[in-house]
């Protein structure tokens, strides 16, 4: 019996403590995202943890459309990280229709259906 | 599939059951009068088919429970679950298993009934981890993000994207099977409502019931059979992710892998082929894939399908039963490319009848742009 956390798991503490933290490789160097045991690059498996600088770009994009009197339209996005990966996620504080790819964003530790999450907001606000 | 299976397998019978609204149906009953059907078609029975290739969206054991519920002990039953993809990826394992002797007579089979049962798509998959927290609505959301990183690239419009879903209901209009006959302008696509921008109602897949079925034999004995034979010339897939955010590059699909390897088996090249059938969820999927199967160059799918140039009379005929735009769209479409493929070569397509198809190419896409599985389909003329 072990109760060394997972990746998974690793990742999702660090957010409980308002902290992004991303997999890095020690074996080739690069980043990658979802957290996982084994790099999905070279292969490797010895990963260490870095603090993400936050800063990204959207690489795609998308206005989910919903009925006002179910909470109204959302934004959905990929967001590319200054790291390298990219990952699933929204920007906040703007209105979803603009959103727009190659925007700079600015992460944050928010709240995604009541966990915390990784949001975005517009870098230069 | 390698250049040794070429020629190897073919369908001696195709089949299909409850297409639009099977009311007081369920899956399996849809399932299993496809199947029914492909068999009618092939002058076979139940009793004859010792391969099973099946998968259903409501199940995790659906191999098991289409067998039970048919009536047979398949000694060779694949499963194998890529989407709407599996479908074309069971041409393969059905062309090895019998190849192999494992089986002699292969049916592969779907059927579901997900417009009359809940109206929305049915599906036994979990929403992934790092993904749904932000919900994202499956799949259009995914499409809609490639599809805005598409018209960011390369300048594809929203018109060329609604050209695609005008040419799959030009189609659909001349095909009694299909479901949505009426007429559809771009101008209608652009006004629709807006789901996932870019995306309007109009550029989705239809939710339908249906079902449909494949009956495959050795190449061997393939002429004993009522219809002409339709041999499997070459297939190959290629799987690069399963979750959206995992997409390398959001322009380009692994239909570039499972393309140019099913061409290399079959030994044509995209010139060849008379009839194209695509698995068109949206209408991102048709440019995307176009241009990954070598049709037209990256970046330049929006021209090429603009203005009726894929449509009745056009350049290409693509998705000439309507697609699962306009014909079908039973929560996977896959079967049903090879379905209309193997209909215009054997020259009994429900709707518009090319002139002399010796070629065919069925594309499947499983999953978000996931799964790409691509199969290219010959007459006699072609072995
Ligand atoms: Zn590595």
């Amino acid at each position: 019996m072990t109760d060394a956390a997972g990746p998974d798991k690793v990742f999702r503490n660090a957010l409980a403590n308002q902290e992004i933290l991303l997999p890095r490789c020690d074996d080739c160097g690069a980043y990658h995202f979802f957290p996982r045991v084994v790099c999905p690059w070279c292969h490797g498996t010895a990963i260490s943890w870095q603090r993400a600088s936050g800063r990204g770009r959207v690489h795609t994009t998308t206005t989910v459309r919903r009925k006002p009197e179910r909470g109204g339209d959302y934004n959905l996005c990929m967001v590319e990280l200054e790291e390298g990966v990219r990952m699933m996620s929204r920007v906040e504080n703007i209105a979803p229709d603009d959103v727009v790819i190659d925007m700079e964003v600015k992460a944050f530790v928010g709240e995604a259906e009541g966990e915390p999450a990784v949001l975005f907001r517009p870098a230069e606000e | 599939m390698t250049g040794n299976l070429r020629g190897k397998s073919a369908i001696v019978g195709t089949g299909h059951a409850g297409f639009g609204e099977a009311h007081g149906l369920t899956a399996y009953e849809v399932m299993a009068q496809s199947a029914l059907a492909a068999l009618d078609d092939a002058g076979l029975k139940l009793s004859d088919v010792d391969g099973l290739f099946c998968t259903m969206m409501e199940d995790s054991m659906p191999g098991l429970m289409a067998a039970e519920y048919l009536g047979i002990e398949p000694r060779f039953l694949d499963s194998t679950m890529t989407g709407g993809s599996s479908f074309v990826n069971y041409l393969t394992s059905a062309t090895m298993a019998l190849e192999a002797g494992l089986c002699d007579v292969a049916l592969i089979v779907y059927g579901s009934n997900q417009r009359t049962a809940s109206g929305k798509l049915v599906t036994a998959s979990r929403p992934p981890a790092y993904e749904a927290p932000y919900n994202p609505r499956y799949p259009i959301s995914a499409y809609a993000m490639a599809a805005a990183r598409h018209m960011y690239e390369y300048g594809t419009t929203r018109e060329q994207l609604a050209d695609v879903a005008v040419a799959a209901r030009a189609w659909a209009r001349a095909n009694p099977e299909a479901f949505e006959r009426g007429p559809l302008s771009r101008e209608d696509v652009l006004a629709a409502r807006m789901v996932g921008d870019p995306l309007t109602v109009r550029d989705c897949c239809l939710v339908t019931d249906g079902g449909g079925a494949i009956v495959m034999v050795r190449a061997e004995r393939a002429r004993d059979f009522p219809k002409a034979p339709v041999y499997v010339l070459g297939s190959a897939a290629e799987s690069s992710h399963r979750q959206i955010s995992q997409m390398k590059d959001f322009t380009v699909t692994a239909a570039r892998k499972s393309g140019a390897r099913a061409f290399a088996a079959a030994g044509v090249s995209p010139s060849d082929i008379q009839a194209v059938e695509l698995y068109d969820a949206f209408t991102i999927n048709t440019i995307l894939f176009l241009e990954d199967l070598g049709f037209c160059a990256k970046g330049e799918g929006g021209a090429f399908v603009e203005g009726g140039r894929i449509a009745p009379g056009g350049v290409l005929p693509v998705n000439t039963n309507g697609g699962g735009l306009s014909c079908v769209h039973p929560g996977m479409y896959g079967i049903f490319t090879v379905i209309e493929a193997a209909r215009q070569i054997r020259g009994d397509a429900p709707g518009i009848q090319l002139n002399g198809v010796d070629l065919a190419l069925a594309h499947g896409n499983g999953g978000v742009l996931s799964s790409q599985v691509t199969a290219i389909l010959g007459s006699q003329n072609t072995l």
